[in-house]
């Protein structure tokens, strides 16, 4: 295991010094007014102008928070349109070599909400529903789209911290622009360059034809799978262009595929906190929501690997060798891939599990139950953890005005983050944003329990299949998108589905506006001898209790149903 | 509001041709220049026919060649159906599945290793890979079916450890990730060895 425990170490490590830099960068391309607009790069900023001036909307005008919201919706209803439309009609359309039909309805529906709510929850097999156009237009799109509308998001919520009574929170259309096109765009062409040179497919070419060695008759598919695949890794989405998703070597070959994806997934929600550090001028405060971040990563890590090393029950029974050593990784390889083996593919199931990404290189129904409970618990903690491009953190602001409120009861304090007094108002807010989620899940999978439709729609019986329901609505509403598989093979959950993951994407996204504007409006009290620290480690493990604690008291009545039961029934 | 919904129309148009459109065309556009072997999914041709692709497991059955992986897909090694089997640690399926597998593997390459049990199987030969396609197998497998390929095409047991070592690819930068033996290229070296 030390092999294992090296690489995964040296991983992280490179990953926090990538991340730094462009964390620091991502800062200045928010709040620098003066970006590209000298220079050789002038250009760039003359074309961003002309993007203002083809919507109608000065850089200039800031919003306040309802404005900056309704831009926010308004926008993506019109890309659900769009999205559902293309999917209905990829089979009149270009660039569908292999003549797929129209996507059914509630498929498309369901599909659409779930790239535009970057949660990337697949309906579909990729390589045999969807054309390249539906993949590449609608798709891809909003791989880029939806992370970057996470970003500008939470770069309005930050500013509530760093104006001083002010209405305003900025301009969506200037925060979006320069999230997609001065940090997603020149990452993700990077990435896919990197992924085409290894051997990922980026064609237009129909599927190809072999005849084996043996004589057999074999369809290898492919695609434009490179500049797609980079975006679902870096904008924490996670729909695959194949159905085993990162597990394909097309998708990620080699040992480099999974941790370099990996390492794209990572790079912005761990960047974000530095940038967050940047822009309110304390990086210590930064620092202690990261620790409690990495805390829990690093235990995840840590689970799944030992127990899936240590094998499952009837691998171990079954008498075949899973010691490590002597040519193999051992463990528990069901469903897993021999270029990853064990270690690249724990830190990977709890990354993707983290930042809602819900990408997969390995199969989690077959993981020990140890092992598989990491990504269990993960899409139960509300994705706060690094989390989503931008939307993690801006969960976990919520968590942190929450643990600031406590924490001010507890030793009679002040409530007070950076110096913003955190008052009834805030933690209204914060609470609606903190338990939406969890309200939604317990509403959506009890529905799915007393309607036929919902019970049809589980595929495994007892405890199980209550599990694959609580699992499925738990993904959707956190916009994780990785599912047990087997559920939902009806129109009911599909659209059951999309309303869960609407909901659990705008009512969270709206609140932390709220809650940035508010925040913005006060003014900047001098911290004191009264004001309780939240740059230490008293302050991460505070965090890292709320976090167990909110996710623990909602969910955990209803995991006892569920795999609770059908862990003590064995 | 209008000023909203207009400015939304063409944003979502602008970045749909954008993102959708320019991107992934000037990615193609790059991938055929640059590296065309890799873009069109890594193809291996022999003899002007295409015989599969490197990045991806295909079915051997004689045992003159190396076997693959067990595969979940339907039929086995589907390239453009690739899936797990899903099967639980603690399901009788699994249960069931690796005993079969393994019971393959002793009859098959018991007879040219003498005093092989179940517990000289490594794990990766009797339990299904996560892609369905998975093109390598560990070292430890590859060892285990030299003696039966050594013998069959009677060839000195070095040379076809020669070829597995020359057909592993090692962990990336000697430290992450796992070392594979690539299956189809090990097959089509030892078709080169012995003239096919």
């Amino acid at each position: 295991m030390g092999e294992g425990i090296f690489q995964i170490v040296l991983f992280v490590i490179i990953l926090i010094a990538a991340a730094y830099p462009v964390g620091l960068y991502m800062a200045r391309v928010y709040e620098d007014d003066n970006f590209l607009r000298r220079g050789r790069l002038r250009f760039l900023g003359s074309a961003e102008r002309g993007f203002y001036r083809l919507v109608g909307s000065r850089a200039e005008r800031e919003q306040t928070w309802q404005q900056y919201g309704a831009n926010v919706l308004v926008f993506s209803l019109f890309f659900v349109f769009l999205v559902y439309a293309i999917l209905r009609l990829q089979g009149h359309l270009f660039l569908n070599p292999q003549h797929f039909k129209g996507v059914p309805s509630h498929i498309s529906l369901n599909t659409a909400v779930s790239f535009l709510t970057n949660t990337n929850w697949q309906y579909y097999a990729g390589e045999s529903t969807m054309s390249f156009l539906s993949q590449m237009g609608a798709l891809a799109v909003q791989n880029f789209v939806s992370a970057a509308v996470g970003m500008a998001v939470l770069i309005a919520v930050i500013r509530g911290f760093t104006r001083r009574s002010s209405k305003n929170l900025g301009n969506f259309w200037r925060d979006l622009y320069r999230s997609l096109v001065y940090i997603l765009l020149p990452i993700a062409i990077i990435g896919a360059v990197v992924l085409i040179s290894v051997g990922v497919p980026q064609t237009f070419h129909s599927y190809a034809q072999a005849t084996t060695i043996q004589g057999a008759h074999q369809t290898i598919a492919r695609g434009p799978v490179a500049s797609q695949v980079a975006i679902k890794h870096l904008g924490t989405n996670g729909g695959g262009f194949y159905n085993s998703n990162s597990a394909v070597p097309f998708e990620a070959p080699g040992s480099f595929g999974g941790y370099f994806e990996l390492f794209l997934e990572l790079l912005i929600p761990f960047s974000t906190l530095f940038m967050f550090g940047r822009l309110i001028r304390s990086m210590r405060n930064a620092l202690a929501i990261f620790a409690a971040m990495f805390a829990l990563f690093a235990t995840g890590v840590g689970v799944n690997y030992v127990a899936e090393q240590h094998g499952s029950a009837v691998l171990r029974s079954s008498g075949v060798n899973i010691t490590q050593g002597n040519g193999q990784t051992g463990g528990n390889m069901a469903d897993k891939e021999v270029r990853y083996g064990l270690a690249e593919t724990a830190v990977f199931t709890t990354g993707t599990s983290m930042t809602s990404t819900g990408a997969v290189i390995a199969g989690h129904d077959a993981m020990t139950p140890a092992g598989g409970a990491v990504p269990l618990v993960n899409i139960f903690l509300g994705e706060v953890i690094f989390g989503g491009v931008g939307s993690g953190l801006y969960g976990m602001i919520f968590i942190l005005v929450l643990a600031v409120f406590v924490a001010g009861l507890m030793v009679g304090r002040t409530p007070e983050y950076l110096g913003k007094k955190i008052e009834a108002r805030e933690v209204k807010i914060a609470a609606l944003g903190a338990l939406f989620p969890g309200v939604l899940i317990l509403t959506l999978a009890a529905i799915s329990m007393v309607t036929k439709s919902g019970l049809a729609s589980i595929y495994n019986p007892g405890a199980h299949g209550f599990s694959e329901a609580l699992y499925a609505y738990t993904s959707q509403a956190g916009n994780n998108g990785s599912a047990f598989a087997g559920y939902g093979a009806t129109s009911f959950s599909a659209y059951l589905g999309a309303i869960d993951m609407f909901f659990g994407r705008f009512v969270p996204l709206i609140a932390a506006l709220a809650l940035g504007g508010s925040l913005a409006a006060k003014r900047t009290v001098p911290a004191s001898a009264g004001t309780f620290k939240t740059d230490g480690a008293t302050f991460s493990v505070l965090l890292i209790g709320m976090i167990l604690l909110t996710a623990g008291l909602m969910v955990f009545p209803a995991l006892t149903l569920g795999p609770i039961v059908e862990g003590l029934m064995h | 509001m209008m000023r909203l919904i207009g400015g939304s129309a063409v944003a979502v148009v602008v970045m749909t041709l954008f993102f959708g459109g320019l991107y992934p065309l000037v990615m193609t556009g790059f991938a055929s220049v640059a590296f065309p072997s890799q873009a069109q999914g890594s193809l291996i041709k022999r003899d002007g026919v295409t015989i599969g692709s490197r990045l991806a497991a295909q079915a051997f059955t004689s045992p003159k060649y190396f076997m693959e992986r067990p595969s979940a897909t339907s039929p086995a090694y589907n390239a453009a159906g690739t899936t797990f089997e899903n099967y639980g640690p603690t399901s009788p399926a699994l249960a069931k599945l690796v005993a079969d597998n393994a019971k393959a593997v002793l009859k098959l390459e018991g007879p040219y290793n003498p005093g092989l049990t179940i517990h000289d199987v490594p794990v990766d030969a009797v339990v299904t890979s996560a892609s369905g396609i998975d093109p390598d197998i560990s070292p430890a497998y590859a060892q285990l079916q030299a003696h039966r390929v050594a013998a069959v095409r009677h060839l000195p047991l070095a040379t076809v450890q020669k070829l597995i070592l020359q057909n592993t690819d090692g962990r990336w930068l000697g430290v992450f990730g796992e070392a594979g033996v690539n299956v189809l290229e090990l097959n089509l070296a030892l078709d080169k060895e012995t003239g096919k």
